[in-house]
């Protein structure tokens, strides 16, 4: 099929302000939106800059705006789009450093803020730590995130405050409260309490529709707010 | 910032190797991580089915028995001492990752989960035994987000998007490296006494594979540009189950749990070529077997796939015919909801990418290039060698794919990767503290960038009608037709005069993207050129090689030959020519046998 492809195009180096660029081509109707980007980098303009790296929606480093949604570039098949035009732009709420690549290190910095690693002071057992099938499911959900940031940058409040956690981070911290062997949740919850913190989230939902992983994460930022709330991890 | 930077140790490679290495040597010596990608984009977050360890949570099972299986595996070309360590040292691995918080599956007991992975078996009745540990069908995911946290956690210093593109040696001694940082484009010199690379595979040489972009081998090419040989780089897994035409990984963790491989006229062909364990037989045994299935007629619709079948009425069909129980003695019957639990990720690829739900209907699969048993040859504690004698270079260190202990040996079990990470990245990261420790700082050479500067003005400076693109599609396609699963000396050699022609090609590849920053066609073209390299030493190492050993199997040398061809290959580059050289393989307990599963 034939398609046409919009790309958002900044060169920090030439232009002043951003552009479009259109592309035609033929191509699969399965093939990925990542093989299309690969395709004009490699044909038609090799100074197309985008990150990328496993190609199978594992790894998080081609999430982007595609036709206004976030997705992962690798993990969005043409046919999938029901278009023949396709728009792809860098995410919103974080600088644009060249065409597609935008500055990770703001979603960085707050996914770093919440404590994201497991704590637990009590003397190693000799073998694992048990923990049973129910406890485990309890926040199965949200170890899955793979720190693409589709989720936090479509959040409107995130958008007007780059300060606002985010529901990445939020979904992180959520992976460690609800883990029934971590020892730390107060210490997380307290600094989710903050202003800054999970009451940002106005329950728009657009970061559960932006998940590449098919996390649930207003359910999980819901279920934070109600641990601050009740002060019970149930 | 200044672009002179000063550590004890350097580690190369953001992936669980790097990572368990940066772990254990921050603890006393001042330790960096360069990575090319943020650290959670690694490669090793791809991995699915498990990390091998013989706990015992599910039956009877002994690290010895694991040692063997992957004696055996090896064909016989791993090394029986290094091989010994890393199964004895699974087992508090595995918990002590689970110590870090990674969030395995657990027994209705509470314990880590185990399930089946090909190879992998009880030594006594010689069925398959569950050794796999998983967090679900994302085990090497959660080791990778676990141990980046864990690094978090413990303050270790990362130069993330840093491109590293040179080794610096002094004297024989390793003294630093040189990176490029994307974001600028400024070359940095990281000057160090211990240097640890931990940069993966070189998958991306094949056309249908399931490695990452970002597999482009460079550490084994920068090591080789300094001299440093590459060991058994002729052995190449191809994983039995990628997805149709795109190569993702459908983890051997569905056969695992019971699915099958079916040809084309509807019948489960494993029995007939591995009696035993049948769809659980190890991979190189397996990706023959389809690939023949395929020759002789029997792919599906007459294309170049069959199916993997994990319907549920197919898996428990099988599992009665196997007799398969479960550990408390009923029989095996698995529900859809069991499976989409167990296999979550499969299920939504296989929906993705081939439009079919795994639940109700069969995957079309076909072999996949996986994985690099060959490398920077090394120690079990990470060290790396220069020659056929094992000469240790001082301050070096490789760990993970990117190095050849050798654990693999001809053909790596699955679950034995992820080991291998965690198992020699502690290792290395230990040693190359210990070593920095005592040892001074090196002496930079005069002129660090030097070499870094000639290589990349060479390709900002090329100038003709050539497209890196089309050199890569061609490398990829000669081969994936004629250095995979099965090799014969004249498609080889003709691979090799078209990867020398690419070589000379890609001098005649201009770029279009002059700017410094994130300039990601610069990066990919010096890429591209590492992939050339390693096709010609694979390749070369492979012509010579005149004998089928595990992964590396010829038409026109159908057998193992043990009187002449149990040793490793060693390959240098030297002034643009690739010499070989060999050095024997360690045997301690187990003499090679015939190989039948």
């Amino acid at each position: 099929m034939q398609i046409t492809i919009k790309i958002f195009r900044f060169n920090p180096e030439q232009d002043k302000k951003p552009r479009h660029e259109r592309y035609t081509m033929e191509v699969q109707p399965t093939d990925r939106v990542l093989d299309v980007l690969e395709y004009v980098k490699g044909n038609f303009d090799g100074t197309l800059s985008f990150r990328r790296s496993c190609a199978h929606g594992v790894c998080g480093s081609d999430a982007m705006r595609i036709n206004g949604r976030n997705r992962l570039a690798c993990k969005t098949l043409v046919k999938d789009l029901h278009s023949s035009k396709i728009i792809v732009e860098p995410l919103l709420g974080l600088r644009v450093i060249k065409d597609l690549i935008v500055d990770m290190e703001p979603f960085f910095e707050n996914y770093r803020s919440v404590l994201p690693y497991f704590i637990n002071n009590d003397p190693e057992p000799k073998k694992e730590r048990l923990q049973s099938i129910e406890d485990r499911e309890r926040f199965d959900d949200t170890t899955k995130c793979i720190l693409c940031a589709a989720c936090t940058t479509s959040c409107p409040s995130f958008w007007s405050n780059e300060q606002y956690v985010g529901p990445a981070a939020i979904v992180t911290a959520h992976r460690f409260i609800f883990d029934s062997r971590d020892q730390a949740a107060a210490e997380r919850l307290k600094i989710l309490n903050t202003q800054f913190g999970v009451y940002r989230c106005h329950t728009i939902f657009n970061c559960t529709d932006a998940c590449p992983r098919e996390i649930q994460v207003t359910k999980a930022i819901g279920e934070v707010k109600q641990a601050l709330a009740t002060g019970k991890l149930d | 910032m200044s672009n002179y930077h000063q550590f004890d140790v350097l580690v190369v490679g953001g992936g669980g190797a790097g990572l368990m290495a940066a772990l254990y040597a921050s603890r006393t010596a001042s330790t960096a991580v360069l990575s090319k990608l943020y650290p959670t984009r690694s490669h090793t977050g791809t991995a699915q089915g498990g990390v091998g360890a013989a706990l015992g949570n599910i039956e009877e099972d002994h690290a010895e028995w694991h040692t063997f299986d992957s004696v055996k595996g090896s064909d016989y070309l791993g090394d029986q001492d290094a091989i010994e360590f890393m199964c004895y040292e699974a087992i508090d691995a595995v918990y002590e990752l689970e110590h870090y918080g990674l969030p395995f599956s657990r027994t209705p007991d509470g314990r880590i989960a185990q399930r089946p992975f090909g190879g992998h078996t009880n030594n006594i009745t010689g069925k398959s035994v569950s050794r796999a540990c998983y967090a679900a069908d994302r085990t090497g995911h959660m080791i990778l987000q676990t141990l980046y946290q864990q690094c978090i956690k413990n303050q270790v210093r990362f130069y993330d998007e840093f491109q590293v593109v040179d080794l610096l040696l002094v004297d024989g001694v390793a003294a630093g490296v040189i990176a490029i940082e994307l974001l600028t484009g400024e070359l940095h010199t990281f000057h160090a006494k211990s240097v640890v690379f931990a940069t993966g595979g070189h998958g991306r040489i094949w056309e249908i594979t399931s490695n990452a972009y970002a597999f482009s081998g460079d550490g084994v090419a920068i090591t080789l540009r300094r001299g440093i040989p590459a060991e058994d780089m002729e052995f190449f897994q191809f994983h039995p189950t990628g997805i149709y035409k795109l190569g993702i990984l459908i983890t051997e963790g569905v056969r695992g749990e019971g699915g099958v491989l079916i040809n084309g006229i509807g019948e489960r062909f494993m029995p007939r070529y591995a009696p035993k364990v049948k769809d659980l037989a190890s991979r190189d045994v397996i990706s023959r077997s389809i690939y023949l299935e395929i020759r002789e007629g029997r792919g599906v619709n007459g294309e170049n796939y069959i199916y993997l079948d994990m319907r549920p009425e197919v898996v428990n069909k099988f599992a009665a015919e196997d007799g398969r129980k479960r550990p408390d003695g009923t029989p095996y019957i698995v529900t859809g909801e069991e499976l989409l639990s167990k296999l979550p990720d499969i299920v939504d690829f296989a929906r993705t990418y081939l439009g079919v739900d795994p639940v109700t209907q069969p995957m079309p699969i076909q072999p996949t290039a996986h994985y690099a048993m060959g490398g920077i040859p090394t120690t079990k504690y990470g060290e790396v060698l220069i020659d056929e004698q094992n000469t240790v270079m001082p301050g070096l260190y490789a760990a993970g794919e990117v190095a050849c202990v050798s654990v693999h040996g001809a053909n790596r079990l699955g679950t034995n990767s992820l080991l291998d990470l965690i198992v020699f990245g502690k290792h290395s990261g230990l040693r190359a503290a210990e070593y920095a420790s005592e040892a001074a700082l090196p002496k930079l050479p005069a002129d660090p960038t030097d070499f870094t500067r000639q290589q990349f003005d060479a390709i900002r400076n090329a100038q003709g009608s050539e497209k890196v693109f089309d050199i890569a599609r061609e490398m990829k396609t000669i081969m994936s037709d004629n250095v995979g699963v099965f090799r014969t000396e004249l498609g080889m050699s003709e691979a090799l005069e078209k990867v020398r022609e690419l070589q000379a090609r890609l001098k005649q590849a201009p770029l279009t993207d002059k700017g410094k920053i994130f300039n990601t066609e610069l990066i990919n073209t010096w890429e591209v050129g590492n992939l050339l390299d390693l096709a010609e030493v694979t390749t070369v190492s492979a012509l010579a090689r005149k004998e089928s050993r595990g992964g590396h199997a010829r038409e026109d040398y159908p057998n193992r030959d043990d009187a002449n061809w149990l040793k490793h290959s060693l390959a240098w580059l030297e002034n643009g020519q690739i010499r070989l050289g060999y050095k024997p393989v360690t045997i301690t307990k187990w003499q090679p046998k015939e190989r039948v599963y």
